[in-house]
Order: C-alpha cells, then structure tokens, then sequence
C-alpha cells in the first residue's frame, strides 16, 4: 500500500520485502505532522500505524515516530506533559530493551525524548526568541543510526526547519561524550538558526536506536513539497534507513 | 485552604532567553537599576485539607520529576502557604 507522490514518480520502488514492516505514528493533543510522518512512511513503502497517547499498547509496530507539534500546548515546558502519557512508558521500555525499538524523535517529538530521558540535555527558547520556519541545511554527522544509514557520512541534506525551543543544550561534560562517542547525528551547515551548542541539530543514543532532531525530514519526501533546491526528497531517508534495517537488508 | 508553593528557576549556568529579552525591555521604560533579569516559575499545588509530611514529600517528589527539568532547572523553593 505504497502511497503515490502528488507529482511526480514514486521515490521509492514498490518492494514487496516492505509489505509487513510497520511503523507507529503517535498522536497526542497538539501534535501536528503525525498525518505527513505517515505519508511519509508510506511514500517509502512501509505500512504507517496510527498510535494514540493513551494506548497502553504498542501494536507490533517495529520501529516508532514520535511527530513534531505543539503537545498540550507545550504547557509546563515543550514535551513534558507528554512524556507521561500511557504509550511513553511503553516506548521507553521498548527502546531500552534488547531489541531496541526503533524511536525517532522529530522537533516536538525530540523534545518529548529528551524528557523522557531517552536522549540526553534539552531544548530551551531560541536564543533570538522568535519562531523561525526557514530551509535549513543539516551534515549528518553519524550515518550508522537506524535512522540514517541510507545517507552517506558527511552528506549535506536540506529540510524544512520550524520553531521556536529549538535550542538544544546539555553540560559541556554531557556534549563532550555526545561527541567523543560520534552521538551528534546531524549539525546545523552554514546557519545556526537557534543558538543550539556546538550547531547540533539532532543527537543518538548510545545504540543507535533512538535518534531525535529539531528540524523536519517527513516534510521533505516528495519532489514539489519539500526545500526545492535540492528536489525536496532529502528527508526521505531516514524513512528508508529505518525500513531496510526492518527487513533486514541493504536496498 | 492551604497551598504548597513551588519555586522553579533555570539553571544559573543557562542562558535564559526570556530574561535576557526582559532586562533589555526595562531602560525603554526608565528601570534603569536592574542590570540582569532571571525568569523562572511558580507552581501552587492546593491541598484539601491539612499539608502533612507525606503530602509535602509528594508535592517535592513532583517538583522535581513533572515540575522542573532537571537538565535546564532548578526547584529552588517548596514551602507551605497557608490560604
């Protein structure tokens, strides 16, 4: 049930191998783009799974992505309230455990990780105060992730980036281990557009498993939509790294 | 009814965005004194009925896991308010 691009070809070839390979999209009040985190799931052949805060289960999903918005509001501080709900726990315990669940955290969604204690540091108010939607180029820094080993080292991608805390900061103890152990998974290029230390856009955890950042790959995956200059797909890998882990080959 | 007040700041090593915004903002209005401007939170939790030790100790246990962040915050204060 690979979903078609608006314009346009399919970016990723039909492959029956995907067929079963589900991904749960969680919703929570205030969430935004769960609805484009499924296309885009879907534009890269896998199933999208619509999971609820208030599940108490997970639905046999293999991998998880936690969508970016504004849930509860960000009362209290941006994912906090969230970080509570009754599928967290769920998720949590999925992405510490052996098998180590799949998470990725997207803007609201790596603020949620990060009050969840799955990532390391926080997000506080940018530190030019204002909600800046722009086109943001972004080197991932480690391709070894489950979310990023469709991309080469190195490689510069360009998404859409929108936010206001999007400032992401720890201890400088904290960021010197995220850097000696290769966990900064993607750095700002050219612009940093919020004061985050040291330009990280987005972090790992220790496995690999659980991946957050601020700005927005599922609004990149189809030619028209995302950032032009680059075709607008750049996002769509991190979709397909997660897929081809699940089925548990190379493309 | 009595309240338990909780005090919530950001970190004296982080940089606070808002206050910085703040302290800016004062001399345009001719508080030309203050020369830093820390924003943090108050959080009143009302109690029916009588704040016993239990409940304080539920009301720290809360401030420091929902209430604060402990990356980013500090809880800086939890005393009893008597309505």
């Amino acid at each position: 049930m690979t979903e078609l691009p608006l314009i346009g070809e399919a970016p990723v070839a039909a492959d029956s191998r995907l067929d079963g390979a589900k991904i749960g999209v969680v919703t929570f009040p205030g969430t935004l783009d769960d609805r484009d985190a499924a296309r885009a799931v879907r534009l890269a052949g896998g199933t999208a799974v619509a999971l609820w805060h208030a599940d108490t289960e997970l639905a046999d999903v293999d991998a998880v992505v936690i969508p970016g918005g504004f849930s509860y509001g960000d009362y209290l501080r941006a994912g906090a309230i969230s970080r509570f709900a009754p599928l967290m726990s769920k998720i949590i315990d999925a992405a510490n455990s052996d098998a180590k669940l799949p998470v990725l955290g997207i803007c609201n969604g790596f603020q949620i990780l990060t009050e969840s204690h799955l990532l390391p540091g926080s997000m506080i108010k940018n530190d030019h105060l204002k909600f800046l939607c722009r086109d943001q180029v972004l080197r991932v820094e480690n391709n070894t992730t489950a979310w990023t080993a469709d991309y080469a080292a190195g490689q510069e991608i360009l998404v859409p980036l929108k936010n206001q805390d999007g400032q992401y900061i720890a201890d400088e103890k904290t960021l010197d281990e995220l850097e000696g152990e290769g966990r900064v998974a993607f750095r700002y290029v050219g612009f940093n557009p919020n004061g985050s230390r040291r330009d990280i856009a987005g972090i790992t955890n220790a496995a690999g498993n659980v991946v957050g950042l601020m700005p927005h790959p599922e609004h990149a995956v189809e030619s028209g939509f995302g950032p032009e200059s680059n075709g607008g797909t750049d996002g769509l890998g991190f979709f397909t790294s997660v897929l081809n882990k699940i089925v548990g080959g190379a493309k | 009814m009595p309240r338990i007040v909780v005090d919530v700041m950001p970190k004296p090593e982080i940089l606070d965005p808002q206050g910085k915004a703040i302290v800016g903002a004062l001399p345009r209005l001719g508080f030309t004194s203050f020369s830093a401007v820390r924003q943090g939170k108050r959080f009143e939790l009302t109690v029916d009925g009588e704040v016993t030790d239990a409940i304080l100790a539920q009301a720290r246990e809360a401030a420091e896991t929902l209430l604060s962040n402990p990356v980013i915050e500090d809880v800086v204060n939890v005393e009893v308010v008597e309505a």
